[in-house]
């Protein structure tokens, strides 16, 4: 069951095709699990209530896309989905651990080792070469920098960028850089990935092929996708996909990318 | 991830240059300046060095340096050998007199006249002649920057040769006779330094009554010279001074009385602070560039323990590659300086002062960024 039971007139925007479209995740574990979350910015007068009451299962495996205009607070839910943002009320769950009561250290250990990130800007540190790039949450792990790069490596030739391990970011293209960006959120094999508008920097082309590359990542496994998009061509790889506005979730659908899995692993 | 903190530093090649440089100029500043200072310094005790087999100096209370003679009645000299302690106690006259040359230069210059039996408080390097020869009549030896500076005597033709063995001269309108040239330690005052018996100084010096002006004394074995100096002062009343007390009465005298403690001081201080400004501006300014990328590695899962220790990293490895160029370039320069006749002193100790005085600039600039790094919220990563 995916949709959330509880607060409120949540429930009665979601879709049944959203209820039922789970065949394929039924009976797998929830990862991320949100009740009435909320979140303010500001105080007084010119407070700006991002969340107001937020329910969000993701389950273990699936590719959950929150879309919305802008300004509805997709990246705030990410932001506390992902623990770099304390949320105001509500609880949240992430893998079985709830942030509030983990504290900022914990906190801190728990996304290096659990939560992978890509960003819509890369983030990719440009004096280090990819491969360095790559090997960056292996070394935040505390593995030794030899070990590092050897898996980093690995990772990106996973991702067809293996002859190009020692460039710096620089000479590599958008969906290069991206799928460098994808290899560090991979790297150290998270339970939870979580992107923010990974093809808005992207051609058309080649944004398919970076979310060709998260879909083949996600199908299969256990890691769960979290993503943040308004690049409409790309919702077909959503399992399901949140609508947001003004800080709600008004509705959850069912994309296709279970089917895309499907023939992804059938093709396998 | 030191070495990744290393690697991002050094790859924003304008910033890493920029910041490489202030710390450098700073260093160079700061060593350079303390080495002259240091220099300086080392050159107020040149008389003490150059008189090394005394423990302990007796003077009139009233003396403030080396160079301030106050005479003490001959009386002294007796009653110090008689205070326990002492080993051996012998008069030394110090002056200044008019000096002229067979060219008819005239000079002021320092006369040391030294026990007439023992010669005690002598030249200790001699270049031509030896202390003996101090035995001869009207014989004086002079120092070889004199001899070759301020006492070269001028030809009819014009050009100067130095003062030699055989030179004769006038001091105070006595006849002296130069048998012997010595190299004592540069010093911070500028007089030529004339040496020679005690009882021909006191036939030189104008007639006054007192005339002795130290009474150098050798501790017996097995008393400390602070023990002996403490016993003439109880004994006798005058001032009895070890060998680094000495030194440091004229070394403060001097640096307060001239100034020059203040004005290296400015510089020294100078070089701190832009130092501080080049480096904390910048390493400021290339955190706050970065900005987004340690907010990506926090996000990642960096603690901020660790961010701090990448940021320490990098201003570590900088306050060290600044600090060796400058001291570099710092003792290169004092080499030409030497050369040029400037004091230049460049202690083991000087240089980790200055290795200190760096880190202090790197890490005040380095608490600024850390500040700005642990106020980064990882959240910022999702903002366009």
């Amino acid at each position: 069951m995916v949709v959330a039971p509880g607060t409120g007139n949540m429930q009665s925007l979601m879709s049944d095709s959203a209820a039922n479209v789970t065949s394929a995740l039924a009976g797998r574990p929830i990862a991320v699990r949100c009740r009435g979350v909320t979140k303010t910015y500001g105080k007084g007068g010119s407070a700006v209530r991002a969340l107001r009451g937020v329910d969000l299962d993701v389950h273990q495996g699936e590719m959950m896309m929150l879309v919305g205009p802008s300004g509805c607070g997709k990246t705030t839910l990410i932001s506390v989905v992902a623990g770099v943002l304390d949320r105001d009320e509500g609880e949240c769950t992430v893998l079985g651990e709830d942030f509030k009561k983990l504290g900022a250290d914990k906190t801190t250990a728990f996304r290096a080792k659990n939560v992978g990130f890509v960003f819509q800007a890369f983030n990719l540190i440009p004096t280090l070469t990819i491969a360095e790039n790559v090997s960056v949450p292996l070394l935040i792990n505390g593995m030794r920098r030899s070990e590092a790069l050897r898996q980093a490596k690995q990772m990106l030739d996973r991702v067809g960028l293996g002859t190009r391990v020692n460039d710096i970011p620089s000479r590599l293209s958008g969906g290069q850089q991206q799928r460098v960006a994808i290899s560090r959120a991979l790297v150290h094999k998270p339970r939870l990935l979580v992107c923010d508008e990974p093809t808005s920097a992207l051609d058309h082309a080649t944004g398919q092929k970076v979310m060709e590359l998260l879909r083949e990542v996600a199908s299969g496994g256990d890691l769960s996708l979290v993503v943040v998009t308004h690049d409409q061509r790309i919702f077909e790889f959503a399992d399901r996909m949140a609508t947001m506005d003004d800080g709600h979730i008004v509705s959850i659908t069912t994309g296709q990318g279970h089917k895309i899995s499907s023939q992804h692993v059938e093709g396998k | 991830m030191n070495f990744l903190a290393i690697k991002m530093l050094m790859g924003d090649r304008l910033k890493y240059l920029g910041l490489l440089i202030g710390l450098t100029f700073a260093a160079t500043l700061i060593t350079q300046q303390a080495a002259i200072f240091m220099g300086y310094t080392k050159r107020m005790w040149a008389f003490i060095d150059d008189t090394p087999h005394v423990d302990v100096w007796v003077m009139d209370p009233q003396v403030r340096f080396t160079e301030d003679p106050k005479p003490l009645q001959e009386t002294a000299l007796l009653r110090v050998r008689a205070v326990e302690g002492v080993e051996w106690a012998l008069p030394m006259y110090r002056n200044n007199l008019l000096v002229q040359l067979a060219d008819g230069t005239q000079e002021f210059s320092t006369i040391i006249g030294v026990d007439d039996a023992t010669l005690m408080g002598g030249p200790t390097r001699m270049i031509e002649g030896t202390l003996e020869d101090l035995r001869q009549g009207d014989g004086v030896i002079v120092d070889k920057a004199a001899a070759n500076g301020d006492l070269a005597m001028t030809l009819p033709d014009g050009t100067k040769r130095p003062l030699r063995v055989g030179d004769s001269l006038s001091i105070n309108d006595n006849f002296a006779r130069v048998v012997g040239i010595c190299d004592n330690a540069t010093a911070f005052y500028w007089q030529p330094v004339i040496y020679t018996t005690y009882g021909r100084a006191v036939r030189f010096a104008p007639p006054q009554r007192k005339q002795l002006t130290y009474v150098l004394v050798k501790a017996k074995e097995g008393e400390s010279a602070e023990a002996v100096a403490a016993n003439i002062t109880a004994r006798t009343g005058l001032a009895a001074r070890t060998r680094s007390d000495f030194g440091a009465l004229t070394m403060w005298y001097t640096l307060l009385k001239t100034g020059i403690l203040i004005n290296f001081g400015i510089t020294v201080g100078l070089g701190f602070v832009i130092g501080l400004l080049v480096c904390g501006q910048t390493f400021f300014t290339y955190v706050s560039d970065n900005a987004r990328l340690f907010a990506a590695l926090k996000a990642l899962g960096l603690s901020n323990v660790r961010l701090l220790g990448m940021i320490f990293t990098q201003v570590v490895v900088l306050g060290l590659l600044g600090f060796g160029l400058g001291a570099g370039i710092a003792s290169i320069s004092g080499r030409f300086m030497g050369l040029a006749g400037v004091g230049f002193h460049l202690p083991w100790q000087l240089l980790v002062g200055a290795c200190v005085g760096i880190m202090l600039i790197c890490l005040a600039s380095a608490m600024l960024a850390a500040v700005r790094v642990l106020r980064l919220e990882p959240g910022v990563v999702f903002k366009a």
